[in-house]
């Protein structure tokens, strides 16, 4: 990486954590109505391109992911499962002797495959079938071609994105070290659009840093190396685990806010670059134009949502920046803010941008949950699918958040677009006539 | 183990899920993992039900699998009880809750809950979705039906309706079709169930003569155990189709005790768009169209009937992932000279579609996508289902609505009969070249994907190495698009087997000779 300006050791500003302001936090057990982590596999399989995912669980596990998918997009994708039958649990059959027949079968199947995850469910988790094992035993058989991982996406253990968060934490040890005396260098962490990824690598380069890395890579052989001149910068909310896992790898983690609308994307861009001392005026030039583009397709939609009271369930713990977004820059009223797990550390500057009145909830009791939306009647409710529907024949207007993790909405580019979600059920409403 | 890509049937406790959220007051406590509440959003999005499924999910994670799961279970059960006051609860595990052994059946019994709970055994890691919903209903049946009050002479036959559920294949407008037709032979329906029933409509279904058995695969063990305990026969025919519609008007008639004449004089009042569309000299084209067929047992019985005997196809293959009713789809296979294909395997249907090389598959969403990507025309006559396949409009494949409705679907995808002519004769044009696929088929540009066939069907080796002469290649060309793939694959295995290396354009009229029909 071409050094233009001084290192951040350099710059004799060390770099102290931004605490969250205390707010109370208003903790539910009950009902979750959110997808467990397998459900992750579905952005996770087409974004690492020779990655393949076996989900070693039950037909439930295989039903979950075609359902949540939309139903089949693709003839045959990248991840599939083993479902454990009878036999297995009996004891008749060897668990592992029939994970590696499939494993065989599996990558006769797919030669191209590079990568393998084995995948952790519920039933798996419960009967304590070591996964682990079974990676570093088909690792070792497998040698060189294919890397063989293990994580967890069970539901007892991970909702919806964690899956993400668990993938990437797996992936962490196997990553290259940087070599001695690295410069420093910068690590986007959490999986993009491969369109957005292009153009925060457009940006970083007009900033002069020229060499940012992205985990996960498009390919398995790609990965980022890391180490204590890494400098890790999260594009996802919900990378907990990951976070720790590059940390205990000795990478330091640049805080700021998601890269969502306009301001978002200005403040997570302004902290990468302070923090590699990027001039302001080479940091202003890169940023104007795109933030002025985002700005404008952001007001289009703002005079619409302007005022608007918006209630969020938890989904995929986008919930806190969404929110933030939906206030500071759409101008609406937040109610309730839900999130499957609420990491303060992580999302600091999204959760201290929230007004004190807004209720921030972690985990769910759905049926409780709804009550309190339904006396609240807000203009615009985010919600999972299960929910959408029949909150809509009660009259409420609905926005599926999982559109929120399945389209590409970072970055300024985007943020017409991510407005332009929110603002389009509302939309739809005034239109209708029937 | 299984290795799986896309699954058929979901667990059994989503088909007990299909029978809750058909009936309309029982609730449905659920001991399960966070993520299996994605079942709710099949109900709510591909249905576009208006109310959520009436599930409690009990929700357990990791960290309570030390502690108490059972507890969580029963205060699971209490809440659902109090909050959605149903009139009956039926309890179970899902895959995972299955591990654990709590007994749901058993810590309700000792909640004293003030309704009937109805435990539930749906082995999840054996059975799949439709034996789950069968035995769920057969359950609710067996519990809450012998308390009904004794049956009355009501003067007329009387019927019920057993096996539509939420989330089924067309199940509402064959309902409707199906309650019609008997209502106009002078047979009172007297409770559908499990769709739109109440708990209390189970305590009636003693005071039907007999059952329709509309969907065996969801309500055969109910039909069995009312006709061991209440000595009410049923029908085995589905009437889907205008021939099955026919035989089973004779057979509900002579259930009914009407004598012959009645469904005689019934049969020659309805009029069927099908068998004159059939007959109709533009249909002439059908004939012998090689079809492929797969779904669910009854769907796939039935429209191997409509097929072959009221549309004028040839059934070259035909197969079924209902395991339980593997021997209906052999017998029936056995009438077209095919071997049926049972399995719940894609990948294998995929292979037999791919060797078979039929000119319409009829088949479930799967299908549909195996058929897209062979490039053939497909029309889904079954579940698995989607979004589409609950269309606003009145689309039945029961009664004599639902024949219309199955000529259209087959015959939709095709090319149609004067388009053909047309097609060939004009081939050479640029505008109405022969890769321009069926007008009324929108493919956007009208420049279908020439060649599908052949660029997905993997040669043999031998057939690899032989070699098309120029005039044959050329003369190859002049056949229409669609039947292309298959007439250079039937000429590559005749020259293979006559062990030829060239082939000319004798060859491939020599081929053509060998593989007409």
């Amino acid at each position: 990486m071409t050094r233009l300006f001084p290192k951040p050791d350099e710059t004799n500003t060390p770099v102290k954590p931004v605490s969250c302001r205390e707010r109370p936090v208003l903790k539910e057990r009950g009902q979750h109505e959110v997808f467990c982590g397998l459900t992750g596999i579905m952005w996770l399989h087409r974004k690492i391109q020779d990655a393949f995912f076996l989900i070693v669980g039950s037909r439930t596990c295989a039903h979950l992911m075609q359902s949540a998918a939309g139903v089949m997009i693709f003839a045959e994708p990248r991840f599939a499962t083993a479902i454990m039958e009878e036999r297995d649990l009996a004891g008749l059959a060897d668990m592992h002797d029939e994970l590696d027949a499939v494993v065989e079968k599996l990558l006769a199947r797919r030669p191209e495959i590079r990568l393998l995850f084995l995948v952790g469910s519920c039933p798996s988790e419960v009967i304590k079938l070591d996964l682990g094992r079974a990676a570093e035993r088909l690792s070792t058989r497998h040698n060189p071609g294919v890397r063989i991982l293990n994580y967890s996406g069970s539901g007892i253990e991970t909702t919806f994105t964690q899956g993400e968060d668990a993938c990437l934490a797996s992936l962490v040890p196997t990553l290259p070290a940087e070599p001695v005396g690295a410069p420093p260098a910068l690590m986007v962490v959490g999986a993009l659009a491969d369109v957005v990824e292009d153009q925060f690598t457009r940006l970083f380069e007009q900033m002069g840093l020229g060499h940012v890395r992205f985990l996960p890579a498009r390919l398995a052989d790609d990965m980022p190396p890391v180490g204590p001149n890494t400098h890790y910068l999260l594009a996802q909310p919900f990378l907990t685990d990951t976070a720790r896992a590059l940390e205990d790898r000795g990478a330091q983690i640049i805080q700021a806010p998601f890269p969502l609308g306009a301001q978002g994307t200005h403040g997570w861009l302004k902290e990468a670059a302070d923090t590699f001392g990027v001039p302001q005026s080479v940091f202003d030039k890169a940023v104007q134009a795109p933030m002025q583009r985002a700005q404008r397709a952001v007001a289009l939609h703002r005079e619409r949502l302007e005022g608007k009271s918006a209630f969020l369930f938890p989904d995929s713990q986008l919930e806190i920046p969404m929110a933030r977004f939906l206030h500071q820059e759409l101008g609406m009223e937040l109610t309730e803010v839900g999130t499957p797990y609420l990491n303060k550390r992580l999302l600091t500057h999204d959760l201290n941008a929230l007004p004190d009145h807004v209720t921030v909830s972690e985990g769910q009791d759905v049926d409780e949950q709804l009550e309190r939306c339904r006396s609240l009647k807000p203009d615009l409710t985010v919600c999972g699918l299960g929910l959408a529907n029949p909150l809509e024949v009660e009259g409420l207007t609905t926005k599926w958040s999982i559109e929120l993790v399945f389209t590409p909405v970072q970055g300024f580019e985007q943020s017409g677009d991510l407005a332009e979600l929110f603002a389009r059920p509302l939309n739809r409403r005034t239109r209708l006539a029937v | 183990m299984q290795l799986t890509v896309w699954t058929y049937e979901g667990p059994p406790h989503v088909g007990a899920m299909r029978v809750a959220t058909a009936m309309t007051d029982v609730h449905y406590v659920l001991h399960a993992p966070q993520g299996d509440t994605y079942a709710d959003l099949l109900f709510t999005m591909i249905e576009r039900r208006k109310k959520r499924p009436p599930v409690t999910y009990t929700t357990f994670q990791a960290r309570d699998l030390g502690a108490d799961t059972s507890e969580l279970f029963m205060d699971a059960a209490r809440d659902a009880q109090k909050r959605f006051n149903p009139a009956a609860m039926i309890v179970g595990a899902s895959c995972t809750g299955e591990l654990i052994q709590d007994d749901p059946g058993g810590l309700s019994k000792t909640l004293g809950l003030p309704v009937p709970v109805i435990p539930l055994e749906l082995p999840s890691y054996s059975k799949k979705e439709n034996w789950g919903a069968a035995e769920t209903f057969y359950q609710i049946c067996r519990v809450i039906a012998p308390h009904g009050p004794d049956k009355q002479d009501h003067g007329v036959p009387v019927c019920n309706i057993i096996g539509p559920t939420a989330l089924g294949f067309r199940h509402r407008d064959d309902v409707r079709e199906i309650v019609g037709l008997l209502e106009r032979l002078g047979i009172t329906v007297n409770v559908v169930a499990p769709l739109d029933a109440s708990a209390h409509d189970i305590l009636a279904l003693k005071q039907a003569d007999f059952n329709v058995c509309l969907y065996p695969e969801n309500g055969k063990i109910a039909c069995d155990w009312l006709k061991r305990t209440f000595r009410q026969d049923y029908t085995k025919t589905v009437p889907i189709g205008v021939g099955a519609t026919q035989d089973f008007v004779r057979e509900v008639c002579a259930l009914a005790g009407f004598d012959e004449a009645h469904a005689e004089a019934y049969l020659k009042e309805q009029e069927s768009r099908l068998p004159w569309y059939s007959r109709s000299i533009d249909s002439t084209y059908l004939t012998g169209k090689r079809v492929f067929i797969f779904g669910d047992a009854t769907h796939v019985i039935a429209a191997a009937r409509v097929a072959r005997f009221e549309m004028g196809y040839e059934v070259v293959g035909m197969g079924t992932y209902s395991r339980e009713f593997a021997r209906d789809v052999r017998d029936a296979a056995k009438t077209y000279g095919v071997e049926a294909l049972i399995t719940d395997d894609y990948l294998e249907v995929e292979a037999a579609v791919q060797a078979l090389q039929p000119e319409l598959v009829l088949g479930s969403q799967m299908e549909r996508h195996i058929a897209k990507r062979l490039g053939m025309p497909c029309a889904v006559i079954s579940s698995p289902v989607h979004v589409q396949d609950f269309p606003a409009r009145y689309s039945p494949q029961m009664g004599f609505e639902g024949a219309n409705v199955l000529f259209d679907t087959f015959v939709h995808p095709l090319t149609m009969g004067l388009e053909e002519h047309l097609l060939h004769m004009f081939r050479d044009d640029f505008e109405f070249n022969d890769e321009a696929g069926p007008s009324h088929l929108n493919h956007g540009g009208g420049h279908k994907k020439p060649e599908a066939e052949t660029e997905t069907t993997p040669a043999s080796p031998t057939e690899d190495a032989l070699i098309w002469a120029m005039d044959a290649e050329k003369e190859l060309k002049k056949i229409p698009f669609f039947v292309r793939g298959k007439a250079r694959r039937n000429t590559e295995k005749f020259a293979a087997d006559q062990g030829l290396w060239e082939i000319t354009m004798e060859t491939l009229y020599e081929a053509k000779s060998h593989f007409s029909r």
